[in-house]
């Protein structure tokens, strides 16, 4: 018989400690879906969404009910629909309207995908697809956006660094009576990742199988309850009790993931190891730094408290999963965290502060609110910034930033739900980075050497 | 297939009782019984054989919670692989 208390503290994480699977995301190839005529294209891709994901939604179901584990989102991520516009031609709108159909019929939360990787140039569709976002992004509301701008192998595309800017802007504008919903559902990245289960920068990378199951864990009120139960260790016992705990959080997800592959009898990919927070209290990786003994997430010392904790999350997560991957590490979305909130809305937490972090975890400047009249080549400039991040550092950095329209400095959009709410970050306008972006070009790709 | 059955509430007369019933009119087997008091809370674990149940898991699930909610206490029913994969190597 299992020991009472392994029981106990199970039951225990996940009805206190908001323990949960975050997500169980499908990814779907639509290569064979091509077609010259665009409204083809789109049948194929309704056709193949619904018949491979048509069970997703009951079989996420009836897991939580079997396991008593919840499943907060089921979601499908789809090859980027920039290659399947440089097939057809024409409106990639159309496509995503397409997407939000299947999407209505499988009931899942989220299709990602509707994405362009030009990290080196564009090629035809990715240019169209990107310029499309907005409309996409304002006509839809379960699909997510994605742009790889850059990586370290190819350097950084600024041409695209700086349309993205542009981009992103309009976004806000079109979706400003949503609370610029459309922005929270479009990323920016350095070195994305082919098999990311998390939202919004999950697609279905062209090295994938066929179909594919991958899982995401959450868990740092568990992680923040069993350092609560050290208030005197040093940080060596810190790092093992996050190690230990983020390998029962894994072996979670190893089982739901393996177990829902089964029974949809589609291979299973990898265990997203990502510590991801939702604005709920008590489930917020801020107050796992404040609780290794920081005052409050931002000041002094956050960095490398973030760095202990998401090394030590990864070392016992491997251990955990036969197949490790996505992103893996801790998010520091603002919106989403309620010690992000409260430390932004004090003042505490600056958006300088949050990029020196971003060198640290996964995955980069997320959900967070900037004053709306930020201009086009200041966003290009952040997102500049935190693509370099990620090239020279061989890691995946991304720029989720939201423009609020019409608000100021120290203002809050509300988003609801497991977006959150986000206090609007002071943004450095004062002096401007025009010339710069205007430039345009591309950074050359990094050495691999001389790492200093 | 195997399951837990999990009690958790303030203890009072006829617990036990009354979640066999519920597993005797289901067809569960109890295998294997324990109980303890963990933080001044009644716990009580049961690990059921599930194979042959007369209604479907969610109705048995279901009948649990209810129960659970008509006594003040916490029932879950969940399968034994969820407690096994986090806590064995």
């Amino acid at each position: 018989m299992i020991n009472i208390n392994d029981i106990m503290e199970t039951i225990n994480m996940i009805s206190e400690e908001n323990l949960d699977i975050r997500t169980v995301t499908m990814g779907i190839s639509l290569l064979d879906c091509a077609d010259s005529d665009p409204n083809k294209a789109c049948e194929k891709i309704y056709n193949k969404i619904t018949r491979m994901a048509g069970n997703l939604v009951k079989v996420g179901e009836d897991i939580e009910k079997e396991y008593g584990i919840p499943i907060i989102n089921k979601r499908i991520s789809v090859t980027p629909i920039a290659m399947l516009v440089a097939a057809s031609g024409g409106d990639p709108v159309l496509y995503a309207k397409a997407l939000q159909k299947a999407a209505d019929a499988t009931g899942v939360n989220f299709i990602g995908g509707y994405s362009a990787l030009v990290h080196k140039g564009f090629s035809a569709g990715d240019e169209a697809l990107i310029r499309s976002i907005p409309e996409a992004l304002s006509v839809t509301s379960n699909i997510c956006s994605s742009v790889n701008i850059g990586s370290t192998k190819s350097g950084i595309n600024m041409d695209a660094v700086k349309l993205m800017g542009k981009i992103v802007r309009e976004t806000a504008e079109i979706t400003s009576d949503r609370d610029c919903i459309g922005c929270a559902k479009l990323v920016v990245f350095c070195n994305a990742v082919e098999d990311n289960p998390f939202m919004a920068g999950a697609f279905h990378g062209i090295g994938e199988p066929d179909c594919v199951i991958h899982v995401g864990v959450s868990g740092p009120g568990v992680v923040q309850a069993a350092l609560k139960k050290c208030p005197d260790g040093d940080l060596g016992q810190l790092a093992e009790i996050i190690k230990r705990t983020a390998f029962k959080i894994t072996r979670m997800g190893q089982l739901v993931g393996t177990e829902a592959s089964r029974r949809l009898g589609i291979p299973f990919g990898i265990v997203d190891l990502s510590l991801a927070p939702t604005p709920a209290i008590g489930d917020s990786v801020a107050h796992i730094l404040e609780e290794m003994g920081l005052e409050t997430c931002g000041t002094h010392g956050t960095t490398a408290a973030l760095a202990m904790l998401n090394d030590a999350v990864k070392k016992g997560g491997v251990m955990a999963s036969s197949s490790v991957g996505g992103l893996s590490g801790a998010f520091i979305p603002v919106s989403e965290d309620a010690g992000m909130i409260a430390a932004a809305r004090s003042g505490d937490l600056s958006l300088s502060k949050l990029e020196a972090m971003t060198a640290v975890c996964s995955v980069g400047l997320d959900m967070i609110a900037i004053p709306g009249e930020t201009p086009a080549e200041v966003i290009s400039a952040i997102i500049a910034d935190e693509a370099a991040i990620g090239m020279v550092n061989t890691k995946t950095t991304a720029v989720r930033v939201i423009p609020a329209i019409g608000k100021k400095a120290g203002e809050t959009l509300e988003f609801g739900g497991l977006l959150g709410s986000g206090p609007i970050m002071e943004v450095n306008l004062t002096k401007s980075p025009k010339k710069f972006i205007d430039r345009a070009g591309r950074i050359p790709a990094p050495m691999q050497s001389l790492k200093n | 297939m195997k399951t837990v059955v999990s009690v958790i509430g303030k203890d009072s007369v006829g617990i036990i009782s009354k979640v066999s019933a519920v597993c005797s009119e289901c067809n569960a087997n109890i295998v294997d019984i324990t109980q303890s008091v963990l933080q001044d809370m009644f716990v009580m674990v049961m690990l059921t054989e599930i194979s042959d149940l007369k209604c479907s898991f969610s109705d048995f699930s279901e009948k649990m919670k209810k129960l659970g909610e008509a006594n003040g206490l916490d029932i879950r029913v969940m399968h034994e692989d969820i407690f096994n994969s986090m806590h064995r190597i």
